[in-house]
Order: C-alpha cells, then structure tokens, then sequence
C-alpha cells in the first residue's frame, strides 16, 4: 500500500484496528523487555554476589574478617597482603603446578580420544555404532560421586594413589564422554558431500579427519576443550579422594586443605587463592567464548 | 578419457527394497550422457554406484576397461561435482582445486599450472584466493567443476549440480557446462530430474523410472519417438496430451473416438501401424506445439476441433491455452499473434502427422 494512498501516512486510517494491534505489539515487547531485564538483574546479582564477597574478603585482614559490627560487603582497610601470601607461598605455586600439568594432560589425552571417537561414530557407520554413541553419553550421566569408590580400588590397584598421574587416569572418565558427545553433534552437521568430496578426491579416512573434519569442525573442538579444561581444572570429588600429600594436591583442594586448620579458616588468604584458581578459566572463556557457543549449539538450527 | 558399461546393475536396501533393478547402459568416450527421471527414481544412486560412494549389491561397473565394484572411490579416477558443491570450507578456491592433486602427491609447479588452467576455462582466475564463503552460487559450482577438471580424471560425474541456482543462473550455468565439455571432451554423466537441462546438455539421455530404464536416445529421438507412455509424458514442456480414445475402422481408415462421440481420423500411413489394435482402449498423445491455431500449420492430416480454452497464458514467443477436450485437461500452443480468450471458442488444427498412440494394457508407444 502505497503512502500516497494515505496522505496522513497513517496506515490505521485506512485499516482498522491496525493501530491497535501495533499499540498492542508494542506494549507486549516493552512488558517482554521489563520482564528480561529484572530477570537478567536478579540473575547478575545471584551470580555475581559471591566473587564479589570473595574479592571483598580477600582484601581484608583477618582481624577485620573476624570483626562483625561492620558491614561485611564493605572493606575499611584493603589490603593485599592475602595475595601475597598466596603467591609467595612455595606449596601454592606447587598446587597450581600439578592443576597445570594435571589439566593440559587431560585436555589432550580428552580431544585425542573424543575426536577419534566421535568422527567414528558420526561418520564411519558400522554395526552397533548408534546405540555405542549413545552408550558414549549415558556413561556421562553417572556421577563421580557414585565412582569415586571403585575408581579408588582400580587407582590403588594400579599404585597411582597420591599422584596426579593417577588423577590424569580418571579424569577423562569425566570428560570423555561429554566431548565426544559434542563432537558427534559437531560432525553429524558437517555436510555428508564433504567426505564423499574428499574420498572421490583421493583422501583415506586420516586424511579426511586431518583435513578436512577437524579444521572444519574448529569451533566444536574448541568448545569441548574448554569443557574438558573446566572439569578437570575445577574437579573436587577425584582429587579429595585419591590424594593427600600436599606435593601432589591440585589448586581445589590444595588451597582448602591447608588453608583450613580444623576450625580455623583464613578466610582471606582462602579467597584470595580461590579467585586466583578461577582465574585461568575466567582467561580461557573471555577469549573462546563465541566458539564454545557456536560447538555447543552446532545442528540446532539448519545453517 | 574411457567408456563406462553398467551390467544388470542392481541396488537393494535393507528390507528388500531395489532403487536400481538391474539396468544396463554402455556411454562411449567423450559422450554426455544424462539420467533423467522424477525423484526415486534411481538415477542419482546409480551415478554413485558410478562414483563407489554406495556399493553395488549386484551386476558389474566397468570404467575404462576395468570392473571397478571393489575400486574404492579414490582409485577410479573419477571426479564428481555435487549439488550443494561441496566445497571445503576452510580452504581457498585454489587450494579446493589443488586439494585432490596434492593428496596425489603432484608436484607444485604441475598443481599451479593445472588450477590456473582449469582457472581460465571457468574464468574464475580473479577467485582463487578467496574462500567459498565470499563466492556466489554461480562461482562455487564453477569452483567445483574446477576441482573436477583439475583433476583430468576418466569420468566426470555430475550430481543435479544446477539445482541449487536461480533460473537465471541454471541457464548460463547450463551453456557453460556444455561449453567445458566441448573443451576438455572427458566422458561424463549428468543426473537430473530437470528434463530441459537433459535434453539441451546430452549426447544422449537416459530415461529412469521407478529403478529401471524407460528408454536410451539422444534428446531428439526422445522427444518425437518416446518408446512409452512415461517417456513421452517426462520429456517435452509443457506435457504431451494424452486423452482416452478407443481405435475405431471406418472402412479402409481408422478413426479415434473420443470419450464423448468425437472422432479424429489417422493418417492413411499410419493406419497400417495401429490396425492391430482396432477396438482396444488406446490413450491419444499429442504434444502442444502439434495442436495448434488453424493458420500456422499445414492442411494436410489435420483434424479440425473448436475449443474454448479456460486458461490463456501468454508467453511471449508463444501462448499457451488450457483446453477441456472431452473431460481431459489438454494444452495448445498457439501462434502469439493469435488472438484468444478465455470463454472464447477457438478454431484448434490436430497435427495427425505427429500423432501417438499408447497402448493402454503395455504402456509402450504404438
């Protein structure tokens, strides 16, 4: 409908009730807005609330921690003497050492065995290999908690007890089956005429995963990567389980055990070696998070 | 550059269902051959048989002299170009065309002067740096007839690669592709359902239908002589006619009765052809362009009918006029000049020279 047609311009002149029904989508999109940001406050809030009282802690001494008259979420006196501490303490640096070492291993042993894995399942059909994928997921979904007990009988069987090596065994019971499960998904929506390409242009399957599946598939890898870097940074049930020599203990549960001196806390130096724990993830996500939402959601809509 | 024979070809899903029930075509070297028919029909399984992407569950592929059913794809020196182009994402328009040369281990200098050349014949020289994404339909499917002519591979094979191009793009798409195969001469085998692209591309076509062969020929042989009743109906747009008719003798002559009285009669050189089949049910084809206004054909063999067409459609080179004749829904091609409307009756001249008859208990053309 031309404007001509309509020298006011108005559209709801000539159709009635259009400017209604435009009043009206409106006023749904603003109550829509209201309802998504009071949403998105209260969600900030909740989330936010404890790092900020773990950065606010961490600046405080301990006398000013144990002083309760004041407001807790206020700092009179900041100081970072919690930090340094933390970091000038040898044992610290130790536990951030083996979190290192303990997290690159099982991040590569993870994508070593999950790209293998999943190109397998998602593209190289053969007998049982769906109810084996599915069989791949279904592992995921039993909680270490429920393992941790026989794992110990196998990790002590195996005399990796009190040591990271033995938690570089278990852990990619963790991670495994959840980046392999994003990876089928990540594979499963590469076109099927790219493999057929690449066999007709000469490529045996190693080539095909090498050149083509894992170049294309970047974003899907990056995000189960980053999975498996998250779990094995934070895991707590594994580590608390398998070790208790200090010079073994990851950052999670180094910093608590000896940081908590029976029912003494420094909660201090506690916060101050939790949020330089948190650090290298919150690093890591900064950086991929556009990869690790485009992995995650591959195939969900027809692209 | 070699010749392809499939022999009782057959393909057999789980479950017992044949998409290709043993068919048997020889294409010569250098020809341009076309499988054509409707969706299922198994033309786009049996190209690739061709190409080794699906296993054959009997019969024997043989390409260049060789029986090639064990021959992974990689070996039988093949090169396809799919609908959807397939074209590697990640990489370069020059490294997509150099990707197959460099698994085979090429040398660098060979690889460049292969891409460049086949670059020139697809004028797509100015691309080769950029990756697929920045290209248009257009380009990406010239981009995968690169990769196919780098390659100088035996066999071409061509997976429907038009049907992802607007109209427009389809027919220049479509003279380039003859024009390449006018250049480079490989062998190569078309698929698709579209039956313009199969009779303007092919040396020869191929007909499918429900897993078989209707018919073997090239493009013209098909459309004047189809040798069924699917034949004559697939090839050719619009449609061939075809309206129920019963043979009738009226002396020496025979004559079609129409379902409600009117009879058409065939020509006297005909009438030897079909007399085996006077009092059968027989369905009458006659295609557009041979049931035409009464100025633009000739006298001889024409039987007369005014009509009044329910739909006109103005094409510009010609107009099309939907008739009811006798309960069937049929369609004349008139001279454009000609003036007709619809309600309006029309005088309507019956080429009986280019007549058809099928024979409704075979299906084959009479």
């Amino acid at each position: 409908m031309s404007a001509a047609a309509h020298p006011s311009g108005r559209p709801s002149d000539a159709v009635p009730g259009l400017g209604r029904r435009i009043g009206s989508l409106r006023s749904e999109r603003r109550w829509a807005l209201w309802t998504a940001y009071i949403s998105l406050i209260i969600a900030a809030i909740v989330m936010l609330a404890p790092p900020l009282y773990m950065l606010l802690t961490s600046m405080k001494t301990s006398a000013e921690v144990a002083d309760l008259s004041g407001n807790p979420w206020m700092v009179h006196a900041p100081t970072w003497e919690n930090y340094a501490a933390i970091i000038g303490n040898p044992m610290f640096r130790g536990f951030f050492y083996n979190s290192i070492i303990l997290t690159v291993c099982v991040v590569a042993i993870t994508m070593v065995i999950s790209v293998f894995a999943a190109f397998a399942l998602a593209r190289m059909k053969f007998f049982g290999s769906q109810v084996l994928a599915t069989g791949v997921f279904l592992t995921y979904l039993v909680p270490d908690t429920l393992l941790f007990i026989p794992l110990y009988q196998i990790v002590g069987g195996l005399g990796l007890l009190n040591s990271i090596w033995g938690l570089v065994l278990v852990y990619p019971t963790l991670t495994v089956p959840f980046c392999t499960w994003i990876m089928i998904g990540y594979f499963a929506s590469i076109p099927k005429e790219l493999d057929e390409a690449a066999l007709i242009d000469g490529a045996n399957w190693m080539q095909m995963l090498t050149k083509i599946f894992i170049p294309v598939a970047l974003p899907g890898i990056i995000a189960a990567t980053i999975f498996a870097f998250t779990v094995s940074w934070a895991a707590f049930v594994y580590p608390t389980a398998f070790i208790t020599r200090p010079d073994e203990m990851p950052l999670t549960i180094g910093v608590v055990s000896q940081l908590i001196r029976g029912d003494t806390f420094a909660w201090g130096q506690l916060m101050a070696g939790a949020l330089i724990a948190a650090l290298p993830p919150v690093i890591v996500y900064a950086f991929l998070m556009d990869y690790y939402i485009a992995g995650l959601t591959a195939g969900a809509t027809k692209g | 550059m070699a010749q392809v024979s499939l022999r009782k070809i057959v393909k057999e899903y789980e479950g017992g269902v044949q998409a290709v029930k043993g068919i048997d075509l020889d294409i010569a070297d250098h020809e341009f051959v076309v499988l054509v028919g409707p969706s299922g029909c198994g033309k786009s399984t049996t190209l690739r048989m061709i190409a080794g992407l699906e296993e054959i569950s009997s019969g024997e592929i043989d390409i260049g002299g060789a029986v090639v059913n064990d021959v992974p794809p990689r070996d039988r020196d093949i090169a396809m170009v799919f609908q959807n182009y397939a074209l590697y994402p990640h990489m370069s328009v020059y490294d997509n065309m150099a990707f197959g040369l460099m698994l085979r281990k090429f040398d660098k200098a060979e690889i460049r002067r292969r891409v460049e050349n086949a670059a020139k014949i697809l004028d797509i020289g100015m691309l080769l740096d950029r990756k697929p994404k920045a290209l248009s339909g257009g380009q990406r499917q010239r981009v995968a007839m690169g990769r196919a002519i780098v390659r100088d591979p035996k066999v071409f094979l061509f997976d429907e690669p038009l049907s992802n191009l607007d109209a427009k793009l389809r027919v220049q798409m479509r003279t380039e592709i003859k024009k390449v195969h006018q250049t480079v001469r490989t062998t190569t085998i078309y698929v698709t359902h579209d039956q313009v692209e199969a009779m303007t591309l092919a040396d020869r076509v191929v007909v499918m239908n429900h897993g078989v062969i209707e018919q073997v020929g090239p493009p013209q042989e098909l459309y004047h002589h189809p040798r069924t009743r699917f034949v004559a109906g697939f090839i050719g747009s619009p449609a061939m006619n075809f309206i129920p008719a019963r043979l009738e003798a009226r002396g020496d002559n025979l004559v079609l009765l129409l379902p409600l009285g009117t009879e058409l009669a065939v020509p006297e050189h005909r009438a030897e052809r079909y007399r085996t089949h006077v009092g059968k049910q027989v369905t009458f084809g006659i295609r557009p362009e041979h049931l035409t206004d009464t100025q633009h054909i000739s006298k001889q063999h024409v039987a007369l009918l005014t009509l009044t067409p329910e739909v006109i459609e103005p094409m510009g080179m010609e107009t099309l006029a939907h008739i009811k004749l006798e309960g069937t829904e049929i369609c004349a091609r008139l001279d454009p000049m000609v003036e007709a409307a619809p309600g309006v009756p029309l005088a309507l001249a019956a080429d009986m020279n280019n007549m058809h008859l099928i024979d409704d208990a075979t299906g084959l053309v009479i």
